[in-house]
């Protein structure tokens, strides 16, 4: 495998770019099929987000080269994200909560 | 400004991967992000700020998604074409998404001819890839115009509840936005790049100092993250 040289280059063999390019069409394809087939409830689910992490995945780690990056660039920029990840839990909470007084109060019949 | 790449050269003691060389990183003076120039940790922290917008467009669209009581228009169905007479769920979508894959590979191959100094195969590389974005933003706009022509507002649509059509227009208009800025930038760098500029040594126009081929792998860091923002958007927005 290439290293990143001493000048902070990436320089590595085109067949990893093209493997890679193989896969995400690969996995491209395969979501599509998710919806082709009509797949539902928690099998969908889970194979939309494992195929969408694959791919992104793959995207970050060889093409954008995070893969043979030190440690010190690869946390400061992959943890932060994960504040979305805590936000996400924050508005299911408060999507619950909106859905359940819309039901409660708006819907014909709750008064 | 001596035009001097902040890399410095490394004290034999200091590790270079595992936990020792993230603390001894972040402790050294001055310049933390070894191996990496200015321009490339700069477009990286750029990236890091995109992913919270982008980040909180999705959260919106979760969010008012989950809490309306009308039910949420069928993607699948909503992105159907009919092609030769069969009806295609969602294919626009999918010919979008293999049109930006197929762009950030050859952005890839791009930055690897740029760093073996071959400037016309990368040159032409990133006008194939600006050509794809081109592609691209040319199908979101067909998208958007059968879209409104069939009555999706932001406000209102035929089909079910209102807050489809803003996140629509949102999350793609941005993200569409997005791509067309980076088939500019792609545009400026390869006329750059084509010109001979990082072996000759012009100055920049805007910057006056010279510039290096490390401009390609940047702008590839860009070109990729759209590309990388389409994968989310692909599966939360039209697939979910």
């Amino acid at each position: 495998m290439a290293q990143a040289s001493a000048e902070g280059q990436q320089q590595h063999p085109i067949k990893l770019y093209l493997i890679v390019w193989l896969w995400l069409f690969v996995l491209s394809t395969f979501s599509y099929l998710v919806d082709y087939f009509h797949l539902q409830g928690i099998l969908r689910w889970s194979l939309i987000l494992i195929f969408m992490m694959l791919k992104a995945g793959l995207i970050v780690a060889v093409f954008m080269h995070m893969a043979w990056e030190r440690l010190a660039i690869i946390y400061a920029i992959l943890l932060p994200p994960l504040a979305v990840v805590v936000f996400m839990a924050l508005m299911i909470f408060e999507a619950d909560h909106t859905l359940f007084t819309r039901i409660r109060f708006f819907s014909p019949g709750s008064g | 400004m001596p035009d001097t790449p902040l890399i410095r050269t490394q004290d034999a003691a200091t590790p270079t991967s595992g936990w020792h060389s993230l603390v001894s990183d972040w402790s050294s003076d001055r310049h933390a992000f070894k191996d990496v120039s200015w321009g490339k940790a700069m477009m990286w922290i750029f990236l890091l700020s995109d992913t919270f917008i982008f980040g909180c467009f999705l959260l919106s669209y979760m969010t008012v998604r989950m809490s309306t009581t009308t039910p949420w228009p069928n993607p699948s169905e909503v992105f159907a074409l009919e092609i030769a007479g069969t009806n295609m769920p969602l294919i626009l979508i999918a010919i979008m998404t293999f049109v930006l894959i197929t762009s950030s590979g050859t952005m890839a191959m791009a930055v690897n001819a740029g760093y073996r100094r071959n400037r016309r195969a990368a040159a032409l590389l990133m006008l194939v890839t600006a050509l794809f974005g081109a592609a691209f933003v040319g199908m979101q706009a067909f998208e958007w115009s059968k879209l409104i022509h069939e009555g999706v507002r932001p406000w209102e649509n035929p089909w079910g509840a209102a807050q489809f059509g803003s996140t629509f227009f949102m999350i793609t208009g941005f993200h569409g936005t997005h791509v067309t800025i980076g088939v500019i930038f792609l545009l400026i760098v390869a006329r750059k790049v084509w010109r001979g500029d990082f072996d000759s040594g012009r100055k920049g126009f805007f910057t006056s100092r010279k510039g290096r081929y490390e401009i390609v792998e940047i702008t590839g860091l860009y070109w990729h993250f759209v590309d990388l923002v389409w994968v989310f958007i692909f599966a939360f927005f039209y697939l979910w």
